[in-house]
């Protein structure tokens, strides 16, 4: 029992102290989305999102329901940045939005296998985009 | 009169039984590196493609699940038909299923274009498709071999092992039929839609089972100086050749009755004759060599008893392969029939004959899963007691009467 | 309450009523005048009342315009990789001959959109599944990749992704080990639009495609399923696809 203890102390110690060491894993770098605020609280999002983006994806994909707040491609669009020659950065690129804060918190998200990484470009495509961006209503606060 | 079987594990210590699980052990690696591969680049890498979708790893896989299925069957015969001389073979049956199922399921899961959510396949069902009955088929399937071989080698639970036989037996004819029904339900494809199927893939389960089980089985008693006798010999390869005899039958059922359409007659002649490799493999892979030849083999009077029954039995498995490769690659190498009575041409693929060439990562992955399910067999008998210490006449065989042949037991290996 | 304050309540709640019922009404009469003029609005579920289709009059397709199949590729991104037998195919032109008579037309050929569709049937998680309008889809959120469906499906209609991709099109997500098929530009369709094939065979085309819901018999392509003989594609298996098709 007491080898026991010992080996697991030492598996883990060196981890620990390489930790304080090294500062650990680098914190999330939250980049400011466009507009002046997010579809809900950060307190909200935090938790919620992928509640909220999983609920959204099956009523878009199975009903066709396209609202906006939760939109996938919404968040794209408000939170990829843009590198110094102006061309959109992929945003699941290491120290993007998402990946920052997914790689902290070490679970790793399969989304953009299929969603595009970038924003829709200004050159529309034929049909209308629904979408303008206007500023979201105010969220709901229970759940 | 038939003593009480004992049962005991191998020794294990031989340097042949370490090479052997070296052996396998790196035929299974080389089937998770080539999983590892094909999972990375993504499929472009194998031969599979937009018009032939499923591989090598579906046959590998679909041989095995039916192979697993039907090596149960020799613990059925004693518990389920009440022949003792098999009772000795039940534990090293159920044993066999349940790796057999294992690796194939094995290469199935591996194979497929998002491995990582099997858990979504597992809790998320359509149950209108019979891949979906499938899951709960297989998964029962293990769970029912399992206690069935704990109520096997439990002393208290050894009452409720006819039980569990009985219900193994009739869980496993599901099984089969539901893999069968996965070709038999399609109506898209010409070598398909059939009600033939499912019975023809419990013939072949029944067939391929038994031979893979013989294999196992002479091998393990020879390599561990187990006595085996002549008598339980000739009785299996009786009973292989009768199985044997039944797909042969199915099968010719099935081409007979397409041939008689003419809405078949392209698939037919397709197999049958224009098929090229396909063809070889049909009249010579699967009908000559898989069934005719064994049958020849099993009925050869005289000695050479052993040897004739290893060689029927690697041939049944490798016409096995051949069928379950026709069935699946040469289903869908034919062209759909979308146009009836015209000729038909695109950029992709129609009207044309579908051309397929494995690539070595699905080849490997194939055999990772042949060697994993022998593995475990060779690692499962060195740890529990699934092998009998004897199946000599004598022991097993319980209207014997004969002396015992001159030749002493050796001692184990 | 004064009379001035009451006053002004009520302008400001029929200034914002007023505000309110514009903001309500305007996108649908921007979709009226582009698509259909019974599109729905985006937050409402697709509907059981209408039901998608396609009606080609293989008379107006010429064997050397591919208009439908590049309109489609560009708009859903699907960009080859120089593997004709990997790469994905939504719509594709097939030739058709008779032996008899030498006579050829070309057929694009697309996901049937099947009223019963056997790849629906055969999904083992149900990502193969038909909306409430007609449009059968793939949710490659549960996509296993098995390929199943592109055995079930006698149309040969779906492909499977077989590498990684980048830059896709933010309306038409696709992605590695996944099954995909033509979706009917479902992303355009609800927004009130039509599919891009039938956009590009209109403009640059032969006028081949008419895209519109089968259940409106005041609709283009309902007058002309009741006015003129058509067909379905193997329609002896019953599984009543969306897709007709005229002089074939």
């Amino acid at each position: 029992m007491r080898a026991l203890v010992f080996i697991l102390a030492m598996m883990f110690l060196p981890s620990l102290a390489a930790a304080q060491v090294a500062g650990g894993v680098p914190s999330p770098s939250i980049t400011q989305g466009k507009g002046d605020k997010c579809v809900a609280d950060t307190d909200y999002m935090r938790r919620y999102h992928m509640r909220e983006l999983l609920h959204q994806r099956d009523e878009t994909m199975h009903e066709g329901i396209r609202a906006k707040r939760f939109s996938l491609k919404e968040c794209v669009a408000c939170h990829a940045t843009t590198d110094d020659g102006g061309k959109p950065v992929p945003i699941n690129a290491p120290g993007q939005f998402c990946a920052s804060c997914h790689k902290y918190a070490a679970v790793q998200i399969d989304c953009f296998q299929c969603h595009a990484t970038k924003p829709e470009d200004g050159k529309q495509a034929q049909s209308p985009s629904p979408f303008p961006m206007t500023a979201a209503a105010e969220p709901e606060t229970s759940q | 009169m038939a003593s009480k079987i004992a049962f005991r594990t191998i020794e294990g210590r031989s340097i042949g039984y370490l090479a052997l699980l070296a052996g396998l052990g790196a035929m299974v690696l080389l089937g998770l590196g080539s999983a590892w591969v094909m999972e990375h680049n993504g499929h472009h890498i194998t031969g599979m493609n937009n018009q032939i979708v499923w591989g090598m790893p579906h046959v590998f896989a679909v041989f095995l699940v039916v192979a697993a299925s039907g090596a149960l069957n020799v613990a059925s015969i004693a518990s389920v038909f009440g022949k003792t001389a098999y009772k000795p073979l039940s534990r090293l049956s159920g044993l066999l299923a349940l790796t057999l199922l294992i690796g194939g399921l094995g290469v199935l899961v591996l194979d497929l274009g998002h491995p990582d959510r099997l858990i979504v396949a597992m809790t998320t069902y359509n149950f209108k498709s019979i891949f979906a009955w499938n899951i709960y088929l297989y998964n029962g399937f293990m769970v029912i071999v399992g206690v069935y071989l704990w109520f096997q080698m439990e002393r208290r639970m050894q009452r409720y092992a006819a039980v569990a036989g009985w219900v193994a037996f009739i869980w496993r004819l599901v099984l089969t039929t539901g893999t069968g029904s996965i070709f038999g339900f399609l109506v898209a494809r010409e070598a398909y839609d059939a009600a033939v199927m499912a019975p023809l893939f419990i013939a072949m389960s029944f067939s391929f089972g038994l031979a893979i089980f013989l294999l196992v089985m002479m091998a393990s008693c020879a390599w561990t100086g187990r006595p085996l006798g002549d008598k339980l010999l000739k009785r299996m390869g009786t009973l292989l050749a009768v199985f044997i005899a039944a797909v042969l039958y199915f099968t010719a059922a099935q081409h007979l009755t397409n041939l008689y359409a003419a809405e078949h007659a392209g698939i037919e002649r397709f197999i049958l004759a224009d098929g090229g490799i396909l063809t070889t493999l049909f009249w010579w892979g699967q009908v000559i060599l898989g069934s005719i030849a064994p049958l020849v083999l099993l009925f050869l009077p005289g000695s050479g008893l052993r040897w004739r029954v290893i060689a029927a039995s690697s041939l049944v498995i490798l016409g096995g392969l051949t069928q379950v490769y026709i069935i699946i690659i040469g289903g869908q190498a034919f062209p759909l029939v979308m146009f009836p009575g015209m000729e038909v041409a695109s950029g992709f693929g129609d009207g044309a004959v579908a051309q397929y060439g494995p690539s070595w990562y699905e080849v490997g992955l194939g055999i990772g899963g042949v060697a994993f399910a022998l593995l475990a067999v060779a690692l499962a008998v060195r740890v529990l007691p699934f092998l009998p210490a004897t199946l000599a006449d004598s022991a097993v065989d319980p209207h014997h009467t004969k002396p015992e042949p001159k030749g002493a037991v050796p001692a184990g290996a | 309450m004064s009379g001035n304050g009451f006053d002004m309540d009520r302008r400001r709640f029929l200034s914002a009523a007023a505000a309110a019922a514009g903001i309500t009404l305007a996108p649908g009469i921007t979709l009226y005048g582009i698509g259909h003029a019974d599109a729905r609005a985006l937050d409402e579920p697709a509907s059981g009342k209408v039901r998608w289709g396609l009606l080609i009059d293989v008379n107006q397709c010429t064997a050397d315009c591919d208009a439908c199949v590049s309109a489609c590729a560009e708009e859903n991104g699907l960009t080859g990789h120089g593997r004709p037998a990997t790469d994905a195919q939504w719509i594709r032109k097939v030739n058709v001959r008779d032996p008899k008579n030498g006579v050829e037309k070309s057929v694009p050929v697309m996901c049937q959109h099947c009223a019963e569709p056997p790849c629906v049937d055969v999904c083992p998680t149900g990502a193969s599944f038909k909306r409430a309008d007609g449009i059968v889809l793939v949710d490659k959120h549960i996509c296993i990749g098995c390929r199943y469906c592109m055995m079930a499906c006698p149309y040969k209609a779906r492909s499977f992704v077989h590498e990684d991709l980048t830059d896709q099109k933010p309306y038409a997500p696709r992605g590695k080990g996944t099954v995909e098929s033509c979706t009917f530009c479902v992303h355009r369709v609800d927004a009130g639009g039509m599919p891009a094939c039938v956009e590009a065979c209109d403009s640059e085309g032969n006028g081949a495609m008419t895209f519109g819901d089968l259940n409106d018999p005041d609709s283009e392509i309902s007058k002309r399923v009741a006015a003129y003989a058509t067909r379905q594609i193997r329609a002896d298996l019953g599984v009543d696809p969306g897709v007709r098709y005229q002089n074939l």
